[in-house]
C-alpha cells in the first residue's frame, strides 16, 4: 500500500560523507530505510555507519543492487549527480538539494527524457511510505501507515497536514514532496496516476501554491482520470499581487497562476478545496467516512 | 502591421510612452530574491554580446550628465531615471530633450526625486543615477524577450511587433501577434530559429539578417549569465533600418549566481527594502506587507498558509517571514529582530512545525530574542512537532508573556481576537 518506495527499496545516498548526507543517512536508517550504499567520488572504500562508500553510482549499483538514490550534494554539483544516477540505471532519484540553477535543471530534464529514471524534486523534503521507507529529510515519527496519498510542493506545510491526519488516526500510504522549483521531476499528474492505480490508497490530498500551472493541469487530469476523492489546499491566497503575479511564465500559460484560479480549477474538477489550512485533516476525515 | 509613432516625438518632455519593461516580478514566493539590475547595466551586458544599444552613459550628477551628452554629439537626447522598476516614463523619470542645457536640467530634476510608478509601491524609489543616451529615430517598436517555459522545461524566445507595451497585454489581447521559439540549451539557438522569428514577424530578408545578432546576443546573455528573464522592450527598428535596444531588463536566477561573481557585484542595495537586505544577510526570506500581524514561520508553504489563515479569520499579515524548514536558534533570533523592527506590527504570530528541527531549540531562540529585543506587543506562539512539550515548557518557564496556541487555527484566532479588542 504505497507508491514508488516500500520496504524493499534499496537506497544509495549520493553525498553520504557530507554533513547533511551523513545526518540524514542516520535518520533514514533509524526509520528503517534500507540504505545499502553511499557515493562520494574519491572516498570509495570507506564505510559510513557500516555502509560501504563507492566512487561512482554505477559501482554502487553493481555491488549492492540499489534501486533508488537520495541526493545530498551541493547545488553546483547536484545536476551532475542526478544525471550520474540516471546513467547508472537507478529507476528513482530523490534530489533533496535546494538551489540548483534553473538552466541546469533544464539540461537534467532533457537528459532524463531519454532514459527511464523518475526524479522527485529537487528542493523537496523527499518521499515517505510510512512504516516502510523514508527517503528524505522529513521527521518520520509524525507519519502513520494508512490509506491517504499526499502530494505537495511544500515541506513544513506537508508536515502540518500529515500531523492533522495522524492525530485523527488517519494514516498515509505515501507522501511525496514534488519540490518547490520551477523545473521539477514527477509532478502532480504523474503522482495522481500512480495513486489512482495503488489499490490501498483510498483518498488523496494535494497541497499546492501560487505560481505555474501544475495545479490546473492536475485539475484537468483529476476530472478525466481520477476516481478517488481529492482534498486540496492552495497556499498563497493572501500573497501580494505586485510581488509575484504577472510574471513572464504566466504569459505562456495564458495568465494562470493565482491561488484563486487554481482553487476554481480544482473545484470544477470535483476536488474539495479547503480554504482554512487547519481544516485539511478534518475535511479528509469527513470524506473518508463516506468512502 | 502598424507603424508606431510614439508620443515621445510629439511631447519632448515627460512622456508616458517610454516602455519600462513589463511588470513581472517575483516568480515564486518560496524563491529567494531574483536579482535585478539597472537598465544601463543590462545594456552594458547586452552590448558585450553584440546587441546594438544607444550611445550613452550613466551619471550621478547633472554636470556628469552634461559631459556624457557632450560626448554623444548633436541631436535628440534621452535622460532616464535608473531604478529597478518599470513605468518610469509615466512618473516623470524619462525626459526627451534637445540640448545640453536641457540634459543638465532634466538630470537635476530627476536625480534625487522620489519616483513613484505602478511597480515601486506608494513609497516610491529615490533616483540616484540617470542614463543619458542618444535618441533613436523610431520607425517601429518590437518586443523581444526570453524566459523559462515551465511546462516545456526550456527557454522560450518571444517576439512581437507590438513592442513598447507590456507583453502580458499583447498575450492576453492578441496572442497571435507573438512569435515563439523554444530553445534546447544543449543544442543552442540555431540559425533557422532566428529565421523563423524574423520571417514570422514579417520582416524583409535584410532586416532578418540584422535581427540575427540581436536575437543571438540576447539568447547568449540569457544562457551564459543564468537569467530567468532577458528582455528588450522596445527593440527599435530605426528609420535608417537598423535594430537598437532602447530599453532592456534582465532578472538573474539566484541559484546561478554562485558562478557569476561579476553579476553579484552589480547588486544595488539602494533598490532593496532595508529590512529585506537585513534578512538576506541571515539567509531569511522576509517580505514586507501592509498588515499588522507580524509572522514568523518555518518553511515557505507553511508561511504562506499562515498568512492565509490570518486573513481567513479577518486580519492582515504584516510580513512574510520564512526562517527555513531547518532553522537554527540564531536564525530564529535574527528573524524575530527583523520582524520587530517594523513599527506596523501590533501582534506577533509565531507558527513553527518542528521536524528535524526541534521545538526546544526554537523555543530557546524565541525566548533569547524576546529578552534582547524590547517587545511591547503580545506574542502568540504555536509550536508543534519534535520535542514540543519541552519547547512549550521553555516558553512557560521563561517568565515572558507568551500566548500559547495548541494549533494554527487557535493561534490565528487569538491574534485576531487581540486585534479586535484594541
Amino acid at each position: 500500500m504505497s507508491i514508488l518506495v516500500d520496504e524493499k527499496t534499496k537506497v544509495v545516498v549520493q553525498g553520504i560523507t557530507g554533513n547533511e548526507g551523513l545526518f540524514h543517512t542516520k535518520q533514514m536508517l533509524e526509520y528503517g530505510t534500507k540504505v545499502v550504499a553511499g557515493v562520494t567520488p574519491g572516498k570509495g572504500g570507506q564505510k559510513i555507519e557500516g555502509i560501504p562508500v563507492f566512487n561512482s553510482v554505477t559501482e554502487a549499483v553493481k555491488e549492492t543492487g540499489a534501486d533508488a538514490s537520495a541526493i545530498f550534494v551541493p547545488p553546483a554539483f547536484a545536476a551532475d549527480a542526478i544525471m550520474e544516477a540516471s546513467d547508472a540505471g537507478v529507476p528513482l532519484v530523490v534530489c533533496l538539494t535546494e538551489g540548483i540553477p534553473t538552466l541546469d535543471m533544464v539540461m537534467v530534464r532533457k537528459y532524463l527524457k531519454e532514459r527511464k529514471t523518475k526524479l522527485i524534486g529537487p528542493n523537496t523534503p523527499g518521499i515517505i511510505s510510512p512504516g516502510k521507507c523514508k527517503i528524505g529529510v522529513m521527521a518520520g515519527y509524525i507519519h502513520k501507515q494508512g490509506v491517504v496519498g499526499i502530494m505537495s510542493r511544500s515541506g513544513t506545510l506537508t508536515y502540518e497536514v500529515v500531523d492533522q491526519l495522524t492525530k485523527r488516526r488517519i494514516g498515509q500510504s505515501t507522501c511525496v514532496g514534488i519540490g518547490g522549483d520551477q523545473i521539477i521531476g514527477l509532478n502532480y499528474v504523474d503522482l495522481l496516476g500512480l495513486f489512482e492505480k495503488d489499490s490501498d490508497t483510498q483518498a488523496l490530498i494535494m497541497i499546492g501554491e501560487i505560481g505555474g500551472t501544475a495545479e490546473e493541469e492536475a485539475a484537468l487530469f483529476i476530472k478525466k482520470s481520477v476516481s478517488k476523492p481529492v482534498v486540496a489546499f492552495i497556499a498563497g491566497l493572501t500573497a501580494p499581487p505586485g510581488r509575484r503575479m504577472g510574471h513572464a511564465g504566466a504569459i505562456i500559460s495564458g495568465g494562470k497562476g493565482t491561488a484563486s484560479e487554481k482553487m476554481e480549477a480544482l473545484e470544477k474538477a470535483g476536488v474539495r478545496v479547503v480554504k482554512n489550512p487547519a481544516l485539511v485533516g478534518e475535511e479528509l476525515a469527513n470524506l473518508l467516512k463516506k468512502v | 502591421m502598424p507603424v508606431f509613432l510614439t508620443l515621445r516625438f510629439l511631447f519632448p518632455q515627460r512622456t508616458g510612452m517610454q516602455a519600462g519593461g513589463s511588470e513581472r516580478v517575483r516568480e515564486n514566493f518560496r524563491g529567494r530574491r531574483q536579482m535585478k539590475i539597472h537598465e544601463y547595466q543590462a545594456k552594458e551586458i547586452l552590448k558585450s554580446y553584440g546587441v546594438p544599444v544607444p550611445k550613452g552613459g550613466v551619471a550621478e550628477t547633472p554636470e556628469a550628465a552634461r559631459k556624457i551628452a557632450e560626448g554623444i554629439g548633436k541631436g535628440r537626447l534621452v535622460v532616464k531615471a535608473q531604478i529597478h522598476a518599470g513605468g518610469r516614463g509615466k512618473g516623470g523619470g524619462i525626459w526627451v530633450v534637445n540640448s545640453l542645457e536641457e540634459v543638465e536640467k532634466a538630470a537635476k530634476e530627476i536625480l534625487g526625486m522620489t519616483l513613484i510608478t505602478h511597480q515601486t509601491g506608494p513609497s516610491g524609489r529615490v533616483v540616484r543615477k540617470v542614463l543619458v543616451e542618444e535618441g533613436a529615430d523610431i520607425q517601429e517598436e518590437i518586443y523581444l524577450g526570453i524566459v523559462i517555459d515551465r511546462s516545456r522545461e526550456c527557454p522560450v524566445i518571444m517576439a512581437s511587433r507590438e513592442g513598447g507595451v507590456e507583453i502580458e497585454k499583447v498575450a492576453a489581447e492578441s496572442p497571435e501577434k507573438i512569435v515563439k521559439e523554444w530553445v534546447e540549451p544543449s543544442v543552442a539557438l540555431r540559425p533557422f530559429q532566428v529565421n523563423k522569428i524574423g520571417y514570422g514577424l514579417g520582416f524583409e530578408p535584410t532586416q532578418v539578417g540584422k535581427l540575427r545578432s540581436v536575437v543571438t546576443g540576447l539568447y547568449r546573455t540569457f544562457y551564459e549569465k543564468d537569467c530567468l528573464l532577458a528582455e528588450i522592450n522596445p527593440l527599435v527598428l530605426t528609420v535608417g533600418g537598423d535594430f537598437i535596444a532602447l530599453d532592456a531588463k534582465i532578472i538573474f536566477d539566484d541559484n546561478g549566481l554562485f558562478r557569476h561573481k561579476d553579476i553579484v557585484a552589480l547588486r544595488d542595495f539602494n533598490e532593496e527594502a532595508p529590512l529585506e537586505i537585513e534578512a538576506s544577510k541571515y539567509n531569511l526570506n522576509y517580505i514586507k506587507l501592509e498588515g499588522s500581524v507580524g509572522c514568523m514561520v518555518n518553511g515557505a508553504g507553511l508561511a504562506m498558509a499562515t498568512m492565509d489563515i490570518i486573513k481567513y479569520f479577518g486580519a492582515e499579515p504584516a510580513n512574510f517571514l520564512d526562517v527555513g524548514g531547518g532553522a537554527t536558534t540564531e536564525m530564529v533570533k535574527n528573524g524575530f529582530k527583523i520582524l520587530m523592527s517594523d513599527p506596523a506590527v501590533k501582534v506577533v504570530f509565531i507558527n513553527i512545525f518542528g521536524g528535524i528541527l526541534r521545538c526546544d531549540t526554537l523555543a530557546k531562540g524565541v525566548t533569547e530574542a524576546v529578552k534582547e529585543v524590547k517587545v511591547n506587543v503580545p506574542i502568540v506562539v504555536r509550536l508543534e512537532g519534535t520535542n514540543v512539550e519541552e519547547g512549550r515548557r521553555i516558553l512557560k518557564d521563561s517568565g515572558l508573556n507568551f500566548m500559547v496556541a495548541s494549533d494554527m487555527q487557535e493561534g490565528a484566532q487569538k491574534v485576531v481576537e487581540y486585534l479586535k479588542r484594541q
